[in-house]
């Protein structure tokens, strides 16, 4: 327990300490937000689709995590090259225990980055319905987080350098964030892009957040939340798994 | 007094490349034991394999009395280790990364705080103490690394190149004080280092590992004999011969490539 505190402690304090790191991250999807948010507002409204912003805006949140978490998950990488990797390897303490206290830390700094961007898209016009579920869309941010960090741990427990990071964000991120619901509605899509977000995590992902804050789901709350913790449950053990096979 | 650590006939295979070939020593409790050899002759592959962190492709290895390929937690909790490369927490204080070290180690948080202000007086560190390690000189972080190893107590102490980039007064200053905790609190140590006067000078014990093979072990005066050196340098050369080493990219080339492509193509 102690370990799996302390280092997602040291998470949390590399986060804190580097704001350029925070506003770095933030310039994507305030981007996203604006050009998109009120680009295609009017269009959206005109089809009778409502507030686009208020549909958009829990994408944008979603886009922050997944980011942000596959990219502290990926940091196992950073670690292996400026060798603190190594520190914790050899001490009495499981790879397990290792490897949660990563994966929690990254989840945690992922959603806090979330947070910060639901903030900016309240400043924008984002609203709320109601209190008394922003509890569950909490939830639902961290499970995202959870995933995508797994995701990461993956990533960075078997790929020895940076050189693979490019692919990953072009080939497999940044396709899983637009064929996710972040974007648009699922119901009135083409059959195989219906086929293709149905098949995306983040589109649970997304949809849970966008219920929970009060938009309307796209499935259920339930079959959001189900989907989305099995999968993060199997994530979660494949990253475990690829990390206790680091050799050195 | 027993041993506290027993090799033998330990392999590693990389595909075709065998990087250890059928080693086999003992380092007897309380000792120091010099690991000498050219860059690339599978010193760094042998400490890895006797800290738990690679696995031996056959022989066996007892360390503390333990397996490390299946007693992993028990041969961590024996001994403390100062890496080849540097491996500390840039973004973290110094007393920050010695306070992780402790936690991990499961040192009482007042025997914890005690031992990091007692190691970091040692290496000369107190004040710098709640600097982060980003604004360490390559020196002072080498120090740093010294003074965490020792922070749990370890039955043994690893040390690959540990006095590398150090002055000439650091240098001694760390060797006496690990010649007293072999001394006086039995302390075994294993190093590698590619200065023979200090492995003549501090090592009960040396072996020359040269292609994966130990080519000669013993005393430091049995080698300078058998060879008719000397120095322990020149039986180094002697046993070793004067071609140059051919080493793979070692982490800083490893870390400038990769800098490179992030800059070029990452996301963020």
């Amino acid at each position: 327990m102690r370990a799996i505190y302390i280092l997602c402690m040291r998470q949390l304090k590399r986060y804190v300490r580097s704001p350029a790191r925070i506003i770095g991250s933030l310039g994507q999807p305030i981007l996203f937000l604006v050009a998109l948010g009120f680009g295609f507002g009017s269009m959206f409204a005109k089809a009778g689709g409502g507030s686009y912003l208020n549909f958009l805006s829990p994408g944008i949140v979603a886009m922050a995590i997944l980011f942000n978490a596959v990219f502290s998950g990926i940091e196992i990488i950073w670690d292996r090259q400026f060798g603190f990797l190594k520190e914790t390897l050899v001490a009495p303490v499981s790879r397990l225990e290792i490897v949660f206290g990563r994966t929690l830390g990254g989840a945690i700094v992922a959603m806090a980055q979330g947070a910060v961007v639901l903030g900016i898209c309240m400043i924008a016009g984002f609203r709320i319905h109601s209190a008394w579920l922003v509890p569950l869309g909490i939830v639902f941010m961290f499970l995202i987080a959870l995933f995508f960090t797994s995701m990461g741990t993956v990533f960075g427990s078997v790929l020895q350098d940076m050189q693979g990071f490019p692919l990953i964000m072009n080939f497999l991120v940044m396709p899983l964030f637009f064929f996710s619901s972040a974007l648009f509605p699922v119901e009135s899509l083409p059959k195989f892009m219906q086929a293709a977000l149905k098949l995306n995590p983040l589109t649970y992902g997304v949809d849970g957040l966008r219920g929970s804050l009060g938009h309307a789901f796209a499935f259920s709350l339930v079959t959001d939340f189900v989907v989305l913790s099995i999968l993060t449950g199997i994530l979660l053990a494949i990253g475990s798994y690829c990390f206790s096979k680091i050799q050195l | 007094m027993g041993e506290m650590i027993v090799v033998n006939d330990l392999v590693k295979n990389y595909g075709d490349f065998c990087a250890v070939n059928h080693i086999a020593f003992t380092v007897p409790e309380g000792s120091i034991f010099g690991f000498l050899g050219p860059n690339g002759a599978g010193k760094t592959t042998t400490i890895k394999m006797l800290t738990t962190v690679l696995d031996p492709t056959s022989g066996s290895i007892r360390v503390n009395g333990h397996d490390p390929t299946r007693e992993q937690k028990q041969v961590r909790r024996s001994f403390g280790i100062v890496f080849q490369d540097p491996s500390l927490d840039d973004e973290l204080t110094a007393f920050e990364n010695m306070d992780l070290h402790g936690i991990l180690y499961g040192v009482p948080r007042v025997e914890r705080l005690k031992r990091i202000d007692m190691l970091v007086e040692f290496v000369g560190l107190s004040d710098r103490k709640k600097n982060f390690v980003k604004e360490y000189s390559g020196g002072m972080k080498r120090r740093l690394e010294v003074a965490r190893a020792l922070l749990h107590k370890p039955r043994i102490l690893f040390l690959d190149e540990p006095t590398i980039g150090l002055d000439p007064q650091t240098r001694n200053h760390i060797w006496s004080y690990i010649q007293q905790l072999s001394k006086e609190e039995n302390v075994t140590v294993f190093f590698t280092t590619h200065y023979m006067e200090e492995a003549d000078r501090v090592a009960a014990n040396v072996a020359v590992i040269d292609h994966g093979k130990i080519v000669s072990q013993g005393t430091p005066s049995e080698l300078k004999t058998n060879t008719g050196s000397a120095t322990l340098e020149d039986a180094f050369i002697a046993l070793t011969g004067h071609a140059i080493r051919e080493e793979e990219a070692n982490a800083i080339d490893r870390m400038r490539t990769m800098g490179r492509a992030w800059r070029g193509g990452g996301r963020r």
